[in-house]
């Protein structure tokens, strides 16, 4: 077992970490600076060597920034892009070592213990980072220390290496910043005149601990090594795909689907270790001649039984060109969704799996969107007392209150040429001549005012139910504040 | 006291895996019925194409069937719409489908959706426009809202349903009413021919 007194870590700080990714894009001579939209002012987010020598500084206002310095050239931030390219950086040090972490939004930590020989010792490391990351267009300042504390100690405050057991003695002359502390409590320490570590270190602990609570002395042990820090790699996003390689080339319907089969069988006892089933599948066919057909399934209800999934799959697979054979298999779950392990009941739950298998297959040929179910809305505007939403992705609930008889069949306002707040007598509606046997209303709805609806601009309506001696049932609204008589549905 | 008279409407409920027709301005009426005679809980699918201006009214099918079981296909054209309608028919997972046409059948169309329903055991029930049925379909019925001066307003349902084609068994015409609290089809009586 390792007992940690060798222990050696490195951390990383990009001191300028969005401007050189946005820069690596699209290099600019000259100051430079990203901006981001805070508080309804934009501000600079971060910016390049030439722009910091112009004296411009983080967090200032950009229209300051471009009184100071003319040519300067910006463009918008983009911090989840930021996050995005610290994790790829994070992947990319896993070649010096596993263990690699976060440090803050701007740095990584990595424990090299045990492998800095294989680049040839530390300075060999530190060197080969140095130029991959400087080739890369990426300014770094690098920290080796004994302890993560250390190490972060030495990248943000004058880099330096620290050789083994020689740690608390350079530590000792650096000030209370490189301590990871709050900027109250640094300003704090200064005040009563403790500027560097080693003055802190040999001050007496209670009355430091009663002052600024456990949090200093932790970070002051841990940068010291008295106290343990773990460094958390982070785990690789789980990979939901599988391939095949075929000896010989296959093109017959029953081959592929066989093969989809195995490869399906495998991705499902993936799915099930992580407790998750597939929203979205993609098998990708590769031909002989080097073409890929790719054939998509989106499933009406997160899967992960084979059994299932595969006759799903027949028809993207009857369409699909084997051309001169196809000779590897490739099957992605794109989409995965959480899926737990439920009770198997003995009612009702294998109806709703052949239902959602059925939406899953018409859903492949008309599209999983088209494939709908009505849900209760809380309107009394007809056309928005129902929601219309995608069956795959909403569940049948709540409860239908109609408080008035509503017509069977609804349709767009169909104008009819009559006036006077009382129904007409007779009326043409679709080429026919109604003539009124009784009437009963109104019934009176006004517009959702919080709601702009085009089709409600004529204001409140006066709904008739109207029974016509040729046996139709209409629903007739009249518009008293824009006079006009409409159609707007039929009652069985 | 004398015993009313029962009537009974032939060919209705509709024969299970079948395909029907129904055309007339009540139409849509006979389908909710139908649906809301089935079997308790199980699902119904409604075909439509996308762009048609008339649509179900979800509050007023509520009082005919749970419109929780129902689910709705909303395809691009008739070729999508005989197609979806074909594949839940053979899969025979929802009871009902109900499928709006907007072009005659050819007599290849309307075999294909009847040996579907024949391999899934479910009920197809095609809305027809006026005048356009398949010599494929079981039963055809023509359905038009009749008026009803002596019920109360908000009550007053009568409809004639006319059977005009039947494979097997006699044609006919009845007074029908659908009671929304019993949710229940009442037959008033045969209208003569």
């Amino acid at each position: 077992m390792f007992d940690g007194i060798n222990r050696r870590v490195v951390s990383l700080w990009f001191p300028r970490l969005a401007s050189d990714r946005a820069l690596r894009a699209r290099p600019v001579a000259g100051p430079f600076a990203l901006t981001l939209k805070e508080n309804n002012a934009n501000r600079i987010y971060c910016l390049n060597a030439a722009a910091e020598r112009e004296g411009l500084h983080r967090g200032m206002s950009f229209s300051d920034a471009r009184a100071f310095c003319i040519d300067l050239q910006s463009r918008p931030a983009d911090p989840l892009g930021d996050a995005r390219f610290l994790a790829a950086l994070r992947r990319w040090a896993t070649r010096y070592c596993p263990w690699v972490g976060y440090e803050g939004g701007d740095g990584l930590v990595m424990d090299i213990t045990g492998s800095a020989h294989l680049q040839g010792g530390e300075r060999g490391l530190l060197t080969d980072l140095r130029q991959h990351l400087g080739r890369a267009g990426l300014s770094v300042r690098i920290g080796l220390g004994d302890t993560r504390g250390a190490a972060w100690a030495f990248a943000r405050h004058g880099e330096g290496v620290a050789a083994p057991g020689e740690g608390a003695e350079m530590l000792s002359e650096m000030p209370v910043a490189g301590l990871r502390l709050p900027p109250d409590h640094i300003e704090a320490l200064q005040r009563l005149g403790l500027r560097t570590i080693g003055q802190l270190a040999a001050s007496p602990r209670a009355p430091l601990a009663r002052r600024f609570g456990p949090g200093l002395l932790m970070r002051l042990d841990q940068a010291l090594g008295r106290q343990p820090e773990e460094i958390s790699p982070e785990p690789d996003p789980p990979h939901y795909g599988v391939r095949m390689s075929l000896p010989e080339p296959i093109g017959l319907e029953a081959d592929v689907m066989a093969g989809t089969g195995r490869l399906l069988d495998r991705l499902c006892a993936k799915l099930k270790d992580r407790g998750t089933g597939a929203r979205t599948l993609c098998l990708t066919l590769r031909r002989v001649d080097g073409d890929s057909q790719h054939v998509e399934l989106r499933l009406a209800r997160p899967l992960r039984d084979a059994a299932r999934i595969l006759p799903l799959f027949e028809r993207g697979i009857g369409d699909v060109d084997a051309g001169f054979g196809i000779d590897q298999m490739r099957l992605e779950a794109v989409q995965v969704e959480k899926l737990p392990d439920e009770q198997i009941g003995h009612s009702g739950a294998g109806g709703q799996g052949r239902l959602d298998d059925l939406i899953t297959r018409i859903g492949t040929r008309i599209g999983l969107d088209n494939v709908v179910r009505y849900l209760p809305a809380d309107s009394h505007i007809p056309e928005r007392s129902f929601i219309v939403a995608p069956a795959a992705w909403s569940k049948p609930e709540g409860t239908w209150t109609v408080p008035r008889p509503r017509p069977l069949i609804l349709f767009p306002p169909e104008p009819i040429t009559a006036t006077g707040a009382q129904p007409p007598q007779s009326f043409r509606w679709r080429r026919m001549r109604l003539t009124i046997l009784r009437v009963s209303g109104p019934e009176r709805i006004a517009p959702e005012w919080w709601f702009d609806d085009p089709n409600w601009r004529s204001g409140m309506r006066d709904y008739w139910r109207v029974e016509t001696r040729q046996g139709r049932r209409l629903w007739l609204f009249y518009t008293p504040q824009n006079p006009g008589w409409f159609v707007q549905g039929e009652f069985a | 006291m004398a015993k009313p008279t029962i009537y009974q409407i032939t060919a209705f409920p509709l024969r299970p895996g079948r395909v029907h027709e129904v055309g007339g301005p009540a139409a849509a009426a006979f389908a909710a019925v139908c649906i809301g005679q089935g079997k308790d809980a199980a699902a119904s699918l409604w075909v439509r194409e996308g762009w048609l201006p008339d649509m179900a009214n979800p509050a007023a099918l509520q009082s005919y069937f749970d419109v929780s079981t129902m689910v709705m296909a909303q395809t691009g054209g008739q070729i999508d719409t005989l197609a979806v309608a074909e594949e839940a028919l053979r899969d025979g997972a929802v009871g009902h489908v109900i499928v709006e046409l907007t072009a005659p059948l050819s007599l290849r169309e309307g075999r294909r959706l009847q040996l579907a329903a024949q391999a899934g055991q479910s009920t197809g029930l095609c809305l027809i426009p006026e005048g356009m049925g398949s010599n494929a379909a079981e039963t055809r019925w023509h359905c038009t809202q009749v008026p009803d001066p002596d019920s109360p307003p908000e009550d007053s349902t009568l409809q004639c349903w006319r059977i005009t084609k039947n494979k097997s068994g006699t044609l006919g015409a009845w007074h029908v009413r659908w009671d929304q609290s019993a949710r229940r089809l009442v037959v008033v009586s045969a209208s003569g021919e």
